[in-house]
């Protein structure tokens, strides 16, 4: 704060041009708003720059139909707040109550305007300090060793007006529309304009290009009135039922893939757009051809000049002629406003869309800056959540929490636990933790063993690409090993061209864990902090590298992993042979054996029964151990003096389990041979 | 086990050395010798030598040289010394001379030539060794080459002495050497019979025997009288070793049924210094002889592989059942005797058989391990952990929790705020502790039906984890009063329904209590005020304080809030304090202790005013002198680290030794142990210490001596003796001074994982191969290690604990030990093989 000070009295000094804040946040949508929540609960100094005069700017325009497809679901059986927001996809994380998505709409999936009415609420129920109609339209660097990351960032908006800041997230999201250019782009239409009333389309023979759920959207909403309509682009269609990634196609929109496979006019074509031609007849009609017949043509000549493909192929897939041609490509990140000397550079293939970031969400090119929401979705990117709402909600807040750490010294939050919590708190996180589950295979939970294992700490969400840093970045120490517990679908078995309705896609036994298909806990356990170059050398789409031993609860249709046998058990003995130690439960009775027997006690009993907190049991449990082999009873024992010879049968039971003594010894000893 | 066999390996070597004819002394090296004149001429009578001739080192002789040297050692044993002679150059005597001579080595006793060999008999040690023994033992040991042969003997040997017939593939050989060296030992008590016929082989096993392996059978002759009887044979069931063939001879020899009259855990015979079984045969005195017929059945059809003695209940006083008949003590040390009722002999062999079977299995697995997996998991997947079964078999029942308000979120607040006192219990319903302890809670809230101002009330963590948080709940169960809204006791003592009670109804008086007047603060001495507390069993404390010890009072109020709940306690301040508390000879500031079942009042003076040493101190104050101990209390007591002098009492304890025991506690005020007693009665767990010390429960009552915290051995008092302070004082100067030898101690096991966990590692490992380490990995990944594997290395050690809740299926299916070992060592060779694919 000291640093902080002298840099804004620096600021004021140097001329009063520089409005000074710690944390400059660069958009007030969904991610702006929860990175403020954040700043604003830790008492940091921060302001939102918002273009426009309101928040969710983005959710005004889009989607154009107006449908969010971001489930809200009202019921889940459940009053569990951390678990219900599993299956909340648009709320904000907040203390407030009031702010759950569900108070604002009971829409499953919700209208748009809801969300821009929640985002207006969300900043002004908190009262986080957004500065509207500030849009910021250049960001440099200026070089200052006093400075936190070794500069500050200077941000110019609209008016000139400057603004300094030690730490810039930037949460401007993806908002400008992804476009092709081809001969004849010109008679494109683009989602952002295109017309949203079905009556405009009656009649009409309609091309769409892209496969998004913008384009099966817009295609879904003109279904009932057009001729037929045709869908191309360049990869085959990616259905987030098969992939188990909400950005490909949602099944809400898919209504055209029903047509399609009815045939019933409408269809879809992979081809490389960027070879595409259109050009216009005299009626105004479209008529779809390849750049390679443009080559040496004079388009000025008319259509008549120009080779069609069916005049060469006559039965051509698009030789119809389209009414109406709409490009539904999506958004990519707006550069435009960086300067160079901030090396904020698109990300390589599929990700060209987002800036290049490191897995702890700072950019690649420049320190200090890290990108949040949607644009930090190069990290995950066609694997988690980490693009919406439900994902970086949790994102955010983790990269909060390196900032803690990384500029005021307020390490990881965590809870120390004794380590006959062991299971127990795995078990209520991976039942009820959102984060987790969300951001499967990419926040994780932390264990952090401390010595001699008797005690651990617990770290909640915690982005796993970073795990090699997690010393640094936590201000936790990870001297004594460490588990590592993420969610994971199983490898294999989702793709956009597998099978994932398959007989048995669902495993049932515990032993056979590894396999499962859906949604489970996996558990990692490393001796040691993998290292950089571990992290580096993992497996290819590996979350993590080779871990000492690894665990994995079984798939649950329920998603509940409370079952004691099935779940519990053989996570307790995976924990107890990695620590090496017992950790069942004992009654006091057994604690009270052992504490006269053994010179050293199993955990539970040292850090229950010995400090005075022993588990005596009602009558009725101790009688069911006893009948499960699991307590002796010793009440009728009595091998002292006379024995009343009615007691035979109770001692003869007794001397048998003493000394583990089979009834029959040879059909025993038969059938483990047999096996 | 191993160490029985140095025992007898050890015992084998001094045997031989003690048979050598000549205890030669110094090196055991070649000898050298100058000449033949100097050679012969230094041949004594009944000495033995191998003597070779050697004109000069001729190349050809050289690994035979080298042979003869090493075995020089070995023949010396058997006082034969080995000799090389120098041939002169000029010298063309009988052994230098003659050009073939000198491919030979020669044997003499004194100075007459036994047998010369030719040197590419004596190839090795063991064809040296063999064949100089076999010719000195020409008459020791018979060389036969027909069944006809062998029948001979037999006949000759027949009422006279056993023979021992051995074949062996060929000569020369190492079974041969061991036979040789066995008849050395043995020649002159067993006749030894050897044969290189493959003939006799067959004809004198039972199934089709390996030629090429050599055989030994022991027959018994010595016991036969009839001419026409045959001579019983026991074969030799392991590998012709030297110490095989010690080992059997031991056991023919010893004898077939040993008659006992001692505890059988204190018998040793030859078998279970051999690391056989022993089995018993129990017997009685009307069915003597028949048992005796049983056992000599028995013994004949387990002769070497196991030794039957016959026992006496007559004379021995056994804590087993009476219709027990057999019992068997295993070599393994710790291992207790198995008491057993069987139907007939075939048992009895099956039983003993199948566990050298089991062991052999034990052996093998490490080869195998392709099943190992599905084995364990038979295991793995049932449930040890009595807490979590018991839970889940209760789990049907419902609870009577209608008089438990359930809160929420939404009505924890309000409800709070609206009762003085409201005691909440934060749980979690998936978990098994939590639920444990909910059964409880039920109880207490049945128990305190119907108490003014007590609501009972309880959170769902897994339904309210906010609220839970908010509270600072981390762990489960935790119980908690409230005390309208604000403050809050957490409850820090057993989880059982009369200690959740009686916290419960503790708590709702003021903690310490300001008592107005002289008459309040005498009834509250008596447990007669106030009223709603339960005065029985519970020790009542009373501050005293004047006016002018506010300091003191301050931290006693402090010490309270601490304790309340847990300690009655009141508090005195009034202007007639001093009158009070010199009523009890001590002054102000001071604490007055009226313990529950006692009439007096002890006066304390309080000189600590640190809350935490006044905390202390009233806890320690609390403490019985002479306490019994049950599974409730053992803690507070455990806690004071001292070792427990605790007599075991099959009821309630008679009152003169309640009287001398409490005249020893009282005696030393500052006692360095804990001076106790334990009611088996009411803690039948009691028992079980008594059984793990003793393995049977000894007569009570039983004084004993407990190390609990260092060392952990356990003194029995004598009981001959009579439990008076006198006998116990000198009895502990002896504990004091080492003369006592402890009757057992405490186990150091550390409490290891009960059972492997799956290893989804290495099932991963083949169809995920990139999960395998890369070769480009830090060596720190070489040789990948198995999960947990360092830590499962000790786990046959907690696996051999005899717990109460594990000994079922602990011994019960044996050797776990072992197969925890079978899949780490899998694992440690898979990668490698995969490297070297790569």
């Amino acid at each position: 704060l000291g640093l902080a000070l002298y840099a804004s009295n620096l600021c004021a000094m140097s001329g009063a041009a520089f409005l000074y804040h710690d944390y400059c946040v660069i958009g007030a949508g969904p991610a702006g708003l929860q990175a403020a929540y954040f700043l604003q609960r830790a008492g940091r100094d921060y302001i939102v720059f918002e273009r426009s005069h309101a928040p969710g700017s983005f959710f005004a325009l889009y989607p154009r139909h107006r449908k969010l497809i971001s489930i809200n679901k009202q019921y889940t059986g459940k009053s569990n707040s951390e678990f219900n927001l599993r299956h909340d996809w648009n709320s904000l994380l907040s203390h407030d109550r009031r702010l759950l998505f569900r108070r604002y709409s009971r829409d499953f999936f919700p209208n748009a305007d809801t969300m821009v009415r929640y985002l207006e609420d969300f900043a002004s129920l908190l009262k986080l300090r957004v500065q509207y109609n500030t849009a910021i339209i250049h960001v440099t660097l200026e070089k200052n060793e006093q400075a936190w990351n070794g500069h500050y960032f200077l941000l110019t908006d609209q008016d000139r007006k400057n603004y300094k800041c030690s730490s810039l997230l930037v949460a401007a999201g993806t908002w400008v529309p992804n476009v092709v250019n081809f001969p004849g782009s010109e008679y494109v239409e683009g989602y952002e304009t295109v017309s949203i009333n079905p009556e405009d389309f009656t009649g009409q023979t309609v091309l769409i290009l892209g496969r998004g759920n913008s384009a099966f959207e817009t295609a879904e909403n003109i279904l009932g009135v057009t001729n037929f309509i045709h869908m191309v682009s360049r990869s085959r269609v990616r259905l987030s039922w098969a992939t188990h990634y909400v950005g490909d196609l949602r099944a809400i929109n898919n209504g055209l893939l029903d047509t399609y496979q009815l045939k019933s006019l409408d269809g879809l074509l992979e081809g490389d757009l960027e070879d595409l031609a259109i050009v216009k007849d005299k009626k105004g009609k479209l008529h779809i051809t390849l750049r390679f017949y443009l080559e040496n043509r004079n388009i000025s000549a008319g259509i008549d000049s120009i080779t069609l493909p069916q005049d060469e192929l006559d039965n051509f897939a698009t030789r119809a002629p389209y009414d109406r041609v709409i490009r539904c490509l999506g958004w990519k990140f707006d550069f435009s406003i960086y300067n160079r000397s901030l090396r904020m550079m698109p990300g390589k293939g599929n990700i060209k869309k987002y800036p290049q970031i490191k897995p702890s969400y700072e950019s690649r090119g420049t320190r200090g800056l890290f990108v949040l929401g949607t644009a930090s979705h190069s990290v995950d990117f066609r694997k988690s959540a980490g693009g919406f709402i439900h994902g970086f909600r949790y994102t955010t807040r983790a990269v909060h929490r390196l900032l803690e750490n990384r500029h005021h010294g307020v390490p990881w939050p965590s809870t120390v636990y004794p380590i006959t919590q062991l299971t127990n708190s795995i078990i209520k996180r991976v039942n009820e933790a959102s984060g987790l589950y969300q951001m499967f295979s990419v926040l994780a939970d932390i264990i952090l063993l401390r010595e001699n294992a008797t005690e651990f700490e617990y770290l909640e969400e915690y982005p796993i690409g970073v795990l090699a840093e997690l010393e640094m970045q936590t201000g936790r120490k990870a001297r004594n090993g460490l588990f590592v517990i993420i969610m994971e679908y199983g490898r294999n078995f989702s793709g956009a061209d597998k099978d994932v309705f398959y007989y048995n896609r669902a495993v049932g036994e515990a032993q056979h864990a590894w396999q499962s298909n859906f949604l489970h806990p996996v558990i990692y356990y490393y001796k040691h902090l993998p290292t950089e170059r571990e992290m580096r050398l993992r497996p290819p789409d590996w979350p993590l590298p080779r871990p000492n031993a690894i665990h994995h609860v079984v798939e649950d249709f329920l998603t509940d992993w409370t079952a004691p046998n099935a779940h519990i058990l053989p996570l307790r003995r995976f924990l107890e042979n990695c620590l090496g130690t017992d950790l069942r439960n004992f009654f006091a009775e057994s604690c009270f054996l052992f504490a006269f027997t053994h010179q050293k006690l199993p955990p539970s009993c040292q850090q229950g029964y010995v400090r005075m907190q022993g588990l005596l049991g009602s009558q009725e449990l101790r009688q069911h151990a006893v009948q499960a082999g699991l307590l002796q009873d010793y009440t009728h024992t009595d091998f002292s003096g006379d024995r009343p010879p009615d007691s035979h049968h109770g001692s003869q039971e007794h001397l048998r389990r003493d000394h583990g003594i089979p009834l029959r010894p040879l059909q025993h000893l038969v059938n483990a041979k047999d096996e | 086990m191993p160490a029985q066999k140095d025992r007898w390996v050890s015992s084998l070597v001094f045997l031989l050395f003690c048979a050598s004819s000549i205890p030669k002394c110094g090196s055991a090296s070649l000898q050298q010798e100058p000449s033949p004149q100097h050679y012969f001429s230094g041949l004594e009578a009944g000495k033995t030598s191998l003597a070779f001739f050697s004109p000069s080192v001729s190349p050809g002789a050289q690994p035979f040289l080298e042979h003869i040297e090493s075995s020089a050692e070995a023949l010396q044993d058997y006082g034969v010394s080995v000799v090389k002679v120098n041939c002169p150059k000029e010298d063309v005597s009988r052994y230098c001379g003659k050009e073939n001579a000198l491919r030979k080595a020669f044997l003499f006793r004194g100075n007459r030539l036994i047998r010369d060999f030719p040197t590419d008999a004596l190839f090795d040690v063991n064809s040296i060794v063999a064949n100089v023994l076999f010719a000195l033992l020409f008459n020791e040991v018979k060389y036969v080459e027909t069944l006809a042969d062998l029948e001979n003997i037999e006949n000759v040997l027949k009422g006279k002495s056993n023979m021992v017939f051995a074949y062996v593939p060929a000569t020369g050989t190492a079974e041969h050497r061991a036979v040789m060296e066995a008849a050395f030992v043995y020649g002159t008590i067993h006749q030894f019979v050897l044969t290189t016929e493959a003939a006799l082989l067959k004809a004198t096993s039972h199934d089709d025997p390996d030629v090429s392996s050599a055989w030994l059978l022991f027959c018994h002759c010595q016991q036969v009288t009839e001419p026409a009887q045959a001579c019983r044979r026991t074969a030799l069931a392991q590998p012709l070793t030297l110490l095989n063939i010690h080992r059997h001879l031991k056991l023919m020899g010893a004898p077939l049924v040993t008659e006992v009259a001692e505890d059988p855990e204190k018998i040793s015979t030859v078998h279970l210094q051999l690391g056989l079984p022993l089995v018993f045969i129990l017997s009685q005195k009307e069915t003597y002889e028949a048992d005796r017929r049983t056992a000599e059945f028995v013994a004949w059809q387990l002769l070497g592989k196991a030794g039957v003695a016959l026992l006496s209940r007559d004379l021995v006083e056994l804590n087993v059942l009476q219709r027990s008949n057999v019992a068997l003590k295993t070599p393994d040390e710790g291992m207790p005797i198995q008491y057993l009722v069987l139907e007939d002999t075939d048992e009895v062999i099956t039983l003993v058989e199948d566990k050298s079977k089991v062991k052999q299995i034990q052996e093998d697995e490490q080869e195998e391990e392709e099943d190992e997996d599905e084995k364990e998991n038979n295991n793995q997947d049932i449930q040890d952990d009595q807490v979590v079964e018991a839970v889940s078999r209760d789990k049907k029942r419902e609870l009577p929790l209608e008089q438990i308000l359930v809160l929420t979120e939404e009505n924890f607040h309000s409800s709070l705020s609206e009762a003085a006192r409201t005691v909440v219990l934060f749980y979690a319903s998936w978990e098994a502790v939590s639920l444990a302890v909910l059964r409880s809670y039920s109880e207490v809230a049945a128990h305190l039906q119907g108490t003014p101002g007590v609501l009972l009330s309880r959170v769902n963590c897994w339904d309210w984890p906010g609220l839970c948080s908010q509270e600072n709940v981390t762990q489960f169960p935790t119980l908690r009063i409230y005390q309208g809204g604000q403050q809050s006791v957490t409850y820090g003592g057993m989880w059982g329904t009369e200690e959740l009670s009686s916290f419960i109804l503790l708590s709702q008086v003021s903690c310490p209590l300001k008592l107005a007047t002289m008459d309040e603060a005498e009834g509250y001495l008596r447990g007669e005020f106030p009223s709603e507390l339960p005065s029985h069993h519970h020790t009542s404390l009373l501050g005293v304080f004047s006016s002018a010890t506010s300091k003191a009072r301050e931290a006693f109020e402090e010490a309270g809030n601490i304790l309340s709940g847990h300690v009655r306690m009141g508090m005195y301040f009034e202007d007639d304090a001093l009158a009070l508390s010199q009523k009890y000879s001590v002054s102000p500031p001071a604490l007055l202790l009226a313990r529950s079942g006692s009439q007096s009042v002890e006066g304390i003076a309080l000189s600590q005013h640190s809350v935490q040493d006044m905390v202390q101190m009233i806890r320690y104050e609390l403490l019985d002198i002479f306490p019994e101990i049950t599974v409730p209390n053992l803690p507070q007591y455990l806690q004071l680290g001292k070792p427990f002098l605790i007599l075991f009492s099959a009821g309630d304890i008679s009152q003169v030794e309640s009287k001398e025991m409490l005249k020893l506690a009282k005696g030393r005020p500052q006692q360095t142990f804990v001076v106790c007693w334990l009611n088996l009665k009411k803690t039948p767990v009691g028992y079980g210490i008594l059984r793990t010390y003793f393995s049977t429960t000894p007569p009570l009552p039983l004084l004993l001596w407990v190390n609990l915290h260092a060392g952990g051995q356990v003194f029995k008092f004598p009981s001959e003796q009579s439990i008076t302070e006198m006998n116990i004082l000198s009895w502990l100067e002896q504990l004091q001074a080492g003369l006592e030898i402890p009757s057992s101690t405490l186990s150091e096991e550390d409490w290891k994982p009960p059972l492997p966990a799956y290893d989804f590692l290495q099932m991963m490992e083949p169809s995920v191969p990139e999960l395998s380490p890369q070769p480009g990995a830090s060596p720190a990944q070489h040789p990948p290690q198995n999960p947990g594997g360092d830590s499962a290395g000790g786990d046959s050690g907690s696996r051999e604990e005899p717990s109460p809740e594990s000994t079922a299926e602990a011994v019960g299916v044996p050797g776990r030990g072992l197969r925890g070992t079978a899949p780490r060592l899998a694992a440690r060779d898979k990668p490698g093989r995969r490297h070297s694919e790569l």
